[in-house]
């Protein structure tokens, strides 16, 4: 019998779709084209913000951009979703969000109608989470240039002095939280986007998380690592705070949730919940001895009633995450190679 | 879930786990057929709650794995084509060629889109009259109901710019082959289930007598599966070999009448070229000549493409059963889902990617 395989193929010289999915083609163009380029120690930490000490005060600085498709989707829009993308990314430094930017590209062509519900949106999201807008930016592309409209949002915002997040932070024995079920965004997402055609009750999970940060800070001012499982889920940011911290991670199956209609949709989809966006949800690394407290405050606070604890930090496999299954044997959880690819099977 | 919170009930797992361990009393090797079934065995973990001496390898089950090099470069000649809308499943688009794959070709411009049904495509050409729509026909009987629908709707409605690129391939040949070879080490089957839901059982008894091989029907849960290998297991320790059927709550002898009778409508037999295991006599299906004008091979007349495989990886024996993919020197190191040497590392369901994803610290400890 013949060996046959295919010759691998080159390094792709084109940018392709996977490199904006939070998986391992992100942290490529990050590790060969903007760290090389932009070099500085500040940026080098990785973490989803700035942190900056300006004439004694402890800044939080971020920028994220939106290209969500569809716009509008159960539970928000592409407005709220940036006020609470960029408040989440002050958040999980453990900063009180200070003003934001707004800056919009703008396909010609575009309804005004869908442009004022936006902004309306956006005000309101603001407003509901304390911040205010107070700069932005805006520009009007071709048709065809851009795919109705693109958004771009900046952040300020203050850390307390006595906070101290990184993703370099965790170590052996910490304990992992997360704040609620897994998955409610980008689920409603592919189910509002044309051309997949099941219909689902699941709205997104959108929303600004710097109270329930606030309140856990109250009940344990060292929590050592905070992030918002975004692009590339769960499995992406526990890869990365392994990374960071060079320590492992082992999470419990049976601990983590997921609703039954976010279970039912991945396994129609061929996708894994592990890695499907979240755009309102918390995962704490805290020491063994803050963990009940933390926990305590955020169950007692509407966004995070269903906080549970998923794991531990390990000494072992530095840089891994490793799930124990329901049937007591273990599995790798990976980092997304590219783009999560729906399964035809 | 709740239909399926009993196949993957914990406790039953681990009841099932004993059994086997009671019923092994010596070395066997099992097989399953279809890369659901190797993605569950991988994802739960379920090998490792076997006796040690029970080995499974894992079979050419994956029908992007198993697509043909030269077939994907077709794929990649219509794709280019300036007029043309190529519309396929998602994960046929990362499958290397020889120099490319769907996902740069998109990144290059290429209008390839991803669907999710055969009828999202027909939609497609419905939608776009003055463009060539063209669907990447792939899987094995389960995926051809769906695909014989489409050109007979497309047919129906008299699209003249609908056409669909077909590598359709058939499961009892490519277990022929296992078994004809004389490397076999494979001494029994797990039945893919959802290919039996189509076909029934009836054509694995042939098979079954023929090379007096225990053959059992297995669906795609924890449970399923172990129920599957304990009865192969405990056909083996007794010297029986004939096909069971613990799958019944979706497979039956006779199979799905309606969607094996459009296949037939509109598929034939053929020769096929399986990756990573060569021509094997009537595995694939082809379009009927009376459906010809929605064949892509010759609408854009592709019959000049061929390509043959370069002798790199081991994916013929990690196909055929013969290795496993942690046998291969390239694994996880030059050959990993980003850069795929192979075919079983290509998509989600093939055997290399599985252990990619969840096996590689045992490699690195070991």
């Amino acid at each position: 019998m013949l060996l046959n395989c295919p010759l691998p193929i080159a390094t792709t010289d084109r940018v392709l779709l996977g490199h904006g999915s939070g998986g391992k083609l992100s942290a490529e163009l990050m590790r060969d084209i903007f760290l090389p380029a932009l070099s500085n120690p500040i940026l080098a930490r990785l973490d989803d913000q700035a942190q900056l000490e300006i004439g004694g005060l402890r800044l939080a600085f971020t920028t994220d951009s939106f290209v969500v498709k569809p716009l509008f989707f159960p539970g928000g829009d592409i407005g709220s979703l940036a006020v609470h993308g960029t408040i989440n990314d002050l958040a999980t430094a453990g900063a009180r969000p200070l003003y934001l930017s707004a800056a919009y590209v703008i396909e010609e062509g575009f309804p005004l109608s869908d442009l004022r519900r936006i902004a309306d949106s956006m005000g309101r999201a603001a407003q509901q989470a304390g911040v205010s807008i107070v700069t932005g930016d805006t520009k009007v592309v071709e048709r065809g240039a851009a795919d109705g409209l693109f958004l771009n949002t900046t952040g300020i915002g203050l850390i307390p002095a006595n906070v101290t997040i990184s993703a370099a932070a965790a170590r052996p024995g910490d304990v992992i939280l997360l704040s609620g079920s897994l998955g409610n965004h980008g689920i409603a997402i592919m189910a509002a986007r044309e051309g997949l055609q099941f219909d689902t009750i699941l709205t997104s999970d959108s929303a600004a998380l710097h109270t329930l940060v606030e309140a856990m800070l109250a009940a344990a001012p060292a929590i050592r690592c905070l992030r918002d499982p975004t692009r590339g889920g769960l499995s992406s940011t526990l890869n990365e705070i392994a990374a960071q911290s060079a320590t492992g991670m082992r999470i419990l199956e049976t601990e983590i949730p997921i609703r039954a209609e976010v279970q039912g949709a991945c396994e129609m989809l061929g996708l894994d919940p592990l890695y499907v966006a979240n755009e309102g949800k918390l995962v704490a690394i805290v020491a063994p001895e803050d963990a009940d407290a933390v926990l305590a405050a955020m169950r007692a606070h509407p966004l995070g009633r269903s906080a549970v604890r998923i794991g531990a930090v390990t000494q072992e496999n530095p840089g891994r995450v490793v799930l124990q299954t329901a049937y007591g044997t273990s599995r790798i959880v990976d980092m997304l190679a590219g783009d999560q690819l729906p399964r035809i099977c | 879930m709740k239909h399926l919170d009993e196949y993957r009930d914990a406790a039953s797992v681990q009841t099932l786990a004993g059994s086997i361990h009671k019923a092994t009393t010596q070395p066997w090797v099992l097989m399953e057929l279809c890369g659901g079934q190797t993605h569950t065995i991988l994802r739960c973990g379920l090998d490792s709650l076997l006796p040690a001496h029970l080995e499974i390898v894992h079979g050419p089950g994956c029908p992007v794995c198993v697509t043909a090099l030269e077939t994907v470069e077709k794929a990649l000649a219509i794709a280019s084509l300036p007029n043309v809308i190529f519309a396929s499943y998602g994960d046929m688009l990362r499958v290397p060629g020889i120099h490319t794959d769907l996902l740069s070709l998109r990144a290059r411009g290429a209008d390839i889109r991803i669907v999710y049904s055969p009828q999202d495509a027909v939609r497609l050409a419905q939608a776009h009259p003055d463009r060539e729509v063209v669907f990447f026909a792939i899987g094995f009987e389960t995926t051809a109901p769906a695909h014989a629908l489409a050109v007979q709707q497309a047919h129906a409605l008299a699209l003249a710019n609908f056409s669909i690129l077909v590598s359709h391939v058939l499961v009892p040949p490519a277990m022929r082959a296992i078994l004809g070879s004389p490397q076999n080490r494979v001494q029994g089957f797990i039945a893919p289930g959802h290919v039996c839901a189509i076909t029934g059982y009836e054509p694995y008894e042939e098979l079954s007598r023929e090379y007096h091989v225990p053959i059992v029907v297995g669906g795609f849960e924890p449970v399923d599966l172990l129920e599957a290998i304990l009865l192969l297991v405990r056909q083996l320790e007794s010297g029986r070999a004939e096909v069971e059927n613990p799958y019944a709550r979706v497979v039956s002898r006779e199979g799905n009448r309606h969607a094996r009778r459009a296949t037939e409508l509109v598929f034939e037999t053929t020769d096929r070229k399986w990756r990573g295991i060569g021509e094997l006599p009537d595995s694939g299906l082809c379009l009927r000549p009376q459906y010809a004008q929605f064949d892509a091979e010759q609408r854009f007349a592709l019959a000049h493409i061929q390509a043959d495989e370069p002798a790199e990886c081991i994916s013929a024996q990690v196909l055929q059963g013969l290795k496993k993919p942690t046998d291969c020197s390239a694994f996880g190191t030059r050959c990993k889902p980003k850069s795929p040497l192979g075919a079983p590392m290509v998509s989600n369901e093939g055997a290399c990617s599985a252990y990619y994803r969840y096996r590689r610290q045992e490699v690195e400890i070991a």
